[in-house]
């Protein structure tokens, strides 16, 4: 069994697994962070932007001035986004039977692996997921389509030029597999090679693995995955999370017993406790509206959003915000804010039970009918002529390189009575902000990342006792800030198997049995003995049928009777008997024993002789000779039938 | 009504827990002492479950969980979950309160009972305990209404539930995987009927509506508040829009606009068009139909009311019926099957003059129409569930005998399985034939498979031989030297070796070769060989040739033989008679 890793990001990971002669890709993760290196993708003509200066060498030597730019000090390319696939070429994308998708951010990179790989197979993933991961990619595409650039930059990835380039550009690896976003019509297409799946569903992979999605507590219908057979057990942990939020909680017991435990997607900030993070972002946003500012908070358009929509729900009467009005700016929002309405089945209990009443399961619903909340498809069109300040604005890319948050950085980011709220965990802030700068627009960090922290996986780990952990090799040392902190790491016994981008590692399994089913017929046919108390054995003599991966043994079938021929008249014979098989022995016979049962037979004249081995019994009257030896019995007679049946050996184990 | 009995593998599950309709006495309540004389269920069942929320298939659930007793799971879908209180409710409210009856249910009972249902989810597989699992498909027959698949082992039923082959303007139609169970149980309330394309059943419809408003009658459809009346007002919605008619229509009690909020917030559950244009339009979102007030009913000029209960049994619909019976104008449209006894069955039956409570009778002048709408299998789609499925062996069951006969002879006849038909209070015994799941080494299993070359040659099947170890429950099936050394034993080789002289001039390895040819040509499909050291096998058994020491011409033929391979002799028994 072996495991291929395809991405080197913790968060983001792809995996594929090579098990009883399947091959099954573990997530699709798509590392966004690569287009921290370009220039933001404005909606409308930015002088600013358009007017940064090209990027010349000190020595002015290696002249870019129409890919580079410079901005405060750092260099981004000019040229739409790219983004950091899996590895293709570790192993061929063709062979690949199936995806198994853990939840809607794990999924980004689907396109480029389904489509012109020659991949064939089937991608498994929960209702929720598929939809949601729709809107995300339909999101993605729209932001890039929208802007579109003419220009694409390629001179800066020449390995000799890159070398000379500033960092973080000179540092960042293989840059010629970066790719621009793919199209709707790819999306669509992979998507369609989806099949849904419940929670602790059971799929057959070919008969031979059986895969299962378990609630992992994230994000609506988020899964980790258990891959395994009637002997092996694989578990594929990824973004967990053991948080109330609103998705239905995780199921650990299921996960007990693995073999082999892959371990990904824990928390991005193990520092930063959510319930804080959440409180900060409250007061932060309200003390800006009270000081008449604007409050941005870029953001993914479903997941945390949701969470922060319901807090604000809250919030907003006791802070005295009911006046302010609420912005959710994504051309997907509406459709966001809709699905989540309806996916009863994958909510936490309590949500659960509002749907019975029925009520919607988020209070999102209220704030959009008492119009406190508005949401649009985007800063065109109504948005233009209803928008008021000071307000709040939830909007995309995380990243701040598309979307329309790059609109309003433009248009606030000059004041300081603003304030931009970074809620995603995803990209650096500091980073974020770099071709921003320089910025009067105050900013506040308070990331919020429900996954497991340490602390949390490591009593997970301990609960479910899997033999053995594959995690990214980031987890097996503390964050390099953070160098002494040994409780920001996992530190199991034995030693988890680190992985990174490239890695092929064997995974420690020995597969010694396999299911194989014992036809109904077959099975009256044995005759067990008991051997030991408790353990009894039975001889098998069958014939064996393997199809589809599933072993059955059926009774050794009747050869088919001769036809009755004419013209062989002389054909005696008797019909075959098929006997059932014979026990093995083992074990000595006992000389006294056996001459006794002999003699119940009527046979008396025994010569008994010994030899270096055992003895030579000769039974005068019938000419036989029984040569009685430690492992073994050899009898020679001159007639046909042997003397004595196996079954009259005195005190002779038959197996 | 529904409530079925099966006992798998040593597990007892109830499927469903229905009330019938027709009945006012005890006889509308299972007769739960099928089970059990006194005491509770709870030891005698594993579990419960309900296909979906109509009270045909879930009325005497609170009887049975808190009036008879039972405290184990009960499992049914979300939405069933969602719904079936508050029909539980609506009829305990008819039943208790208006008809004063005592001996029934109470709210307190209805919560209690739903405490104990555990939600599922479509194709969830559920553990139950360690040897049960259920497992649900969609059925298309309500909002919510699931089949389930239940497995002991090797042995599994699946059960139908109401189901619908054909999806309709709001629900998809059901869906079950080749999962092969032992046994189907099906309902069969359309036995006989192959429906006639649904258009032309909704073309009828409009048209029957739209005539009797035009000469300015009152149309009464009376429908259960979710299931059908959705599917209704979606018909008449487009096609009051299309027609731009302004006669009002009314939906009958405060459910309504409950009723649709639940459509609204399951839209998973339903058609797949629905599913994808919800964004943009809810299809639960209607213009036309308005809330109906009782005192509407009196209003002149022509409308259309929804009114629940859809067998004219009690409640308000039973009372706009009364007000309109008596005008030859107005129309009652009943979309539904009725239950012997209700008045909607009696008038289905052309009866005119009806007996209301309090000896008065009705009579009834109005037109009555019947428009099969409820959404269950016709003979073709129960077939097509069968093609689907697969199963060993059919039970039909919540239909009429007649009916049920003649698709017995059907079914029998197009896929060769046993169909049976018990009726109310009738055991089936149906015996299962499970194979024995056990663990084989993979050694032997890959020895025996590379042995066995790439394809399988039914002429010459291949014998494995093995042995089966079996240790507290495990059963392991292991090479016998591998069993002979995990068990620490050492193997007793027997032997058998027998002198048979025959008289021959040759020479020795040529009486040898003789018999080898001989062998060779009379034992057609065995192996047979003749090996470099002077003996020839047949299968396993060893035979040589050496003289007599007396006379040359005598031979002395060995024929050595083990044990174990004992039944190889009789192939060489065939052989040697030269």
């Amino acid at each position: 069994m072996k495991l291929y890793c395809l991405s080197g990001h913790p968060t983001l990971p792809c995996n594929v697994l090579k098990f009883k002669s399947t091959t099954i890709m573990l997530d699709c993760g798509l590392d966004t962070t690569s287009v921290l290196n370009f220039l933001p993708l404005p909606l409308v003509h930015s002088p600013r932007l358009s007017k940064l200066p090209g990027w010349v060498s000190k020595d002015g030597t290696l002249n870019l001035e129409k890919e580079l730019k410079e901005c405060a000090g750092r260099v981004f390319v000019d040229s739409q986004p790219e983004f950091c696939l899996p590895e293709k070429e570790l192993l061929d994308l063709s062979t690949i039977d199936v995806i198994l998708i853990s939840n809607y951010h794990c999924m980004m990179a689907l396109p480029y692996i389904t489509e012109h790989t020659g991949f064939t197979g089937t991608v498994y993933a929960t209702e929720p997921t598929l939809q949601i991961g729709r809107l995300l990619m339909e999101e993605l595409v729209n932001f890039m389509e929208r802007v579109p650039k003419a220009q694409s930059a390629t001179c800066w990835k020449n390995k000799e030029i890159q070398r000379m380039l500033p960092g973080p550009l000179k540092d960042a690896v293989d840059v010629w597999t970066w790719k621009r976003s793919y199209s709707m019509q790819e999306v669509n297409s992979a998507l369609s090679k989806v099949q849904l799946v419940g929670y602790s569903q059971k799929v057959e992979l070919f008969g031979a693995v059986q895969v299962s999605p378990l609630s992992s507590g994230y994000s609506l219908g988020s899964s980790n995955w258990i891959i395994q057979s009637h002997h092996e057990k694989v578990s594929y942990v990824s973004g967990s999370s053991l948080l109330t939020t609103h998705p239905q909680p995780m199921d650990q017991s299921s996960l007990k017993n693995s073999d082999v435990l892959i371990l990904t997607g824990l928390t991005q900030m193990p520092t930063a406790n959510p319930d804080g993070m959440l409180g900060e972002f409250c007061s932060n946003l309200a003390m800006t509206i009270r000081a008449g500012g604007n409050v941005l908070v870029p953001c993914y358009s479903s997941g945390v959003i949701y969470d922060l929509l319901e807090c604000l729900y809250q919030f907003i009467e006791s802070a005295n915000l009911g006046t302010t009005p609420f912005y959710f700016i994504s051309p997907v929002a509406n459709s966001s804010l809709e699905f989540s309405q309806i996916f009863a089945e994958w909510l936490c209990h309590n949500k659960q039970s509002k749907v019975y009443l029925p009520e919607p399961p988020f209070p999102h619903a209220e704030l959009i009918q008492t119009n406190k909340l508005k949401h649009y498809p985007s800063i065109h069109g109504d948005f233009s002529s209803e928008f008021r300040q000071p307000c709040v604005v939830f909007t995309g890319h995380p990243s701040l390189r598309f979307g329309d948050v790059v609109h309003f950085m433009e248009l606030w980011g000059k004041s300081s009575l603003n304030t931009i709220i970074f809620t995603e965990p995803d990209f650096s802030y500091l980073d974020a902000l770099a071709p921003y700068q320089p910025l009067a627009m105050k900013c506040v960090y308070c990331p919020i990342d429900t996954r497991l922290n340490f602390h949390q996986v490591s009593k997970l780990l301990k609960e479910v006792q899997p033999l053995h952990v594959v995690c990214p090799e980031q987890y097996t040392q503390p964050p390099l800030t953070q160098s002494h902190r040994s409780d920001l790491m996992l530190e199991l016994q034995p030693p988890p198997m680190p992985y990174r981008r490239c890695s092929v590692l064997n995974l420690p399994f020995r597969r010694r049995y396999e299911r194989v089913y014992i036809m109904p017929e077959l099975a009256n046919s044995l005759v067990p003995s008991e051997i030991k108390p408790g353990i009894s054995l039975a001889t098998v003599s069958a014939v064996l049928h393997s199809k589809d991966n599933k072993h059955t043994l059926q009774s050794v079938p009747k050869p088919p009777p001769v036809p009755p021929s004419k013209k062989r008249k002389r054909v005696i014979e008797e019909p075959p008997v098929v006997l059932a098989p014979k026990p093995l022995l083992s074990g000595a016979v006992p000389l006294e024993a056996f001459l006794a049962t002999l003699q119940k037979h009527g046979i008396t004249e025994v010569k008994v002789e010994e030899t270096a081995d055992g003895h030579i019994l000769h039974l005068q009257a019938e000419d036989t000779l029984i040569q009685l030896e430690e492992d073994g019995t050899h009898i020679v007679c001159d007639n046909n039938e042997p003397l004595v049946e196996g079954q009259d050996f005195p005190n002779h184990s038959n197996i | 009504r529904s409530c079925i009995l099966v006992s798998i593998g040593g597990k007892n599950i109830m499927l469903d827990c229905g009330m019938h309709m027709g009945y006012n006495d005890d006889r509308r309540f299972p007769d739960f002492s099928y089970i059990t004389q006194n005491g509770r269920l709870t030891d005698f069942l594993d579990c419960v479950i309900i296909s979906h929320f109509h009270l045909d298939h879930c009325g005497a659930l609170p009887f049975m969980s808190e009036m008879v007793g039972y405290d184990g799971p009960i499992y049914m879908t979300h939405p069933t979950k969602a719904i079936c209180p508050i029909l539980l409710e609506d009829f305990r409210k008819i039943t208790v309160d208006k008809k004063g009856e005592t001996n029934f249910f109470t709210s307190q009972m209805i919560k209690d009972c739903m405490k104990k249902v555990v939600p599922l989810n479509l194709h969830q597989t559920v553990q139950v305990d360690d040897e049960l699992e259920i497992k649900a498909y969609y059925a298309g027959h309500v909002l919510g209404a699931a089949m389930v698949h239940i497995k002991v082992g090797s042995e599994s039923v699946v059960y139908t539930g109401d189901y619908n082959m054909t999806p309709d303007r709001h629900l998809g139609a059901a869906w079950i995987d080749k999962c092969r169970p032992d046994i189907l149980i099906s309902e069969s309330t359309y036995a006989t009927t192959i429906r006639d394309s649904k258009r032309c059943r909704e073309r009828d419809f409009l048209k029957k509506v739209h005539e009797s408003i035009e000469r300015g009658g009152k149309v009464l459809i009376p429908v259960f508040a979710l299931g059908r009346a959705q599917e209704l007002c979606i018909l008449l919605e487009t096609f009051w829009e299309r027609m731009n008619l302004k006669a009002p229509i009314y939906f009958s009690t405060g459910l309504t606009e409950k009723a649709n909020h639940y459509y609204k917030l399951f839209i998973t559950w339903t058609n797949q068009k629905i599913r994808k244009t919800f964004v943009q339009r809810n299809m639960f979102e209607f213009k036309h139909i308005k809330a109906f007030d009782r005192s509407y009913a009196d209003n002149p000029g022509p409308m259309v009311v929804f009114a629940t209960p859809g067998m004219l049994h009690a409640g308000q619909s039973l009372q706009i019926f009364k007000k309109w019976a008596g005008n030859e104008k107005n129309m009652v449209i009943m979309p539904g099957y009725c239950v012997q006894g209700t008045i909607g069955h009696k008038i289905l039956n052309g009866q005119r003059k009806l007996e209301m409570e309090g000896r008065s009778t009705l009579d009834v002048k109005l037109q009555v129409e019947y428009m099969s709408f409820s959404a269950h299998a016709d003979a073709k789609g129960i077939m097509q569930l069968i093609r689907m499925a697969e199963p060993r062996n059919m039970l039909l069951v919540h239909g009429e005998a007649v009916k049920m006969e003649f698709l017995k002879g059907k079914i029998e006849q197009e896929f060769s399985i046993d169909c049976y038909m018990p009726a109310n209070g009738e055991t089936v015994t149906v015996t299962t034939n499970p194979s024995v799941p056990v663990d084989i080494s993979l050694n032997l299993l890959k020895r025996e498979m590379a042995l066995g070359g790439p394809l399988p040659d039914p002429k010459k099947p291949r014998t494995m031989h093995g042995t089966l170890i079996m240790k507290e429950n495990s059963l392991k099936l292991v090479s016998s030297e591998q069993a002979l050394k995990e068990l620490g034993l050492n193997e007793h080789q027997l032997r058998f070796t027998c002198r048979v002289q025959l008289q021959d001039p040759h020479s020795d390895t040529d009486t040898l070769h003789r018999i080898y040819t001989h062998l060779k040509s009379v034992l057609k499909g065995y192996t047979i060989q003749h090996l470099p050291d002077g003996t020839v096998m047949v299968e396993s058994i060893v035979i040589k040739v050496s003289s007599s020491t007396e006379d040359p011409n005598t031979k002395v033929l060995l024929l050595s033989w083990s044990y174990q391979f004992g039944s190889d002799l009789y192939c060489l028994k065939r052989g040697f008679f030269f």
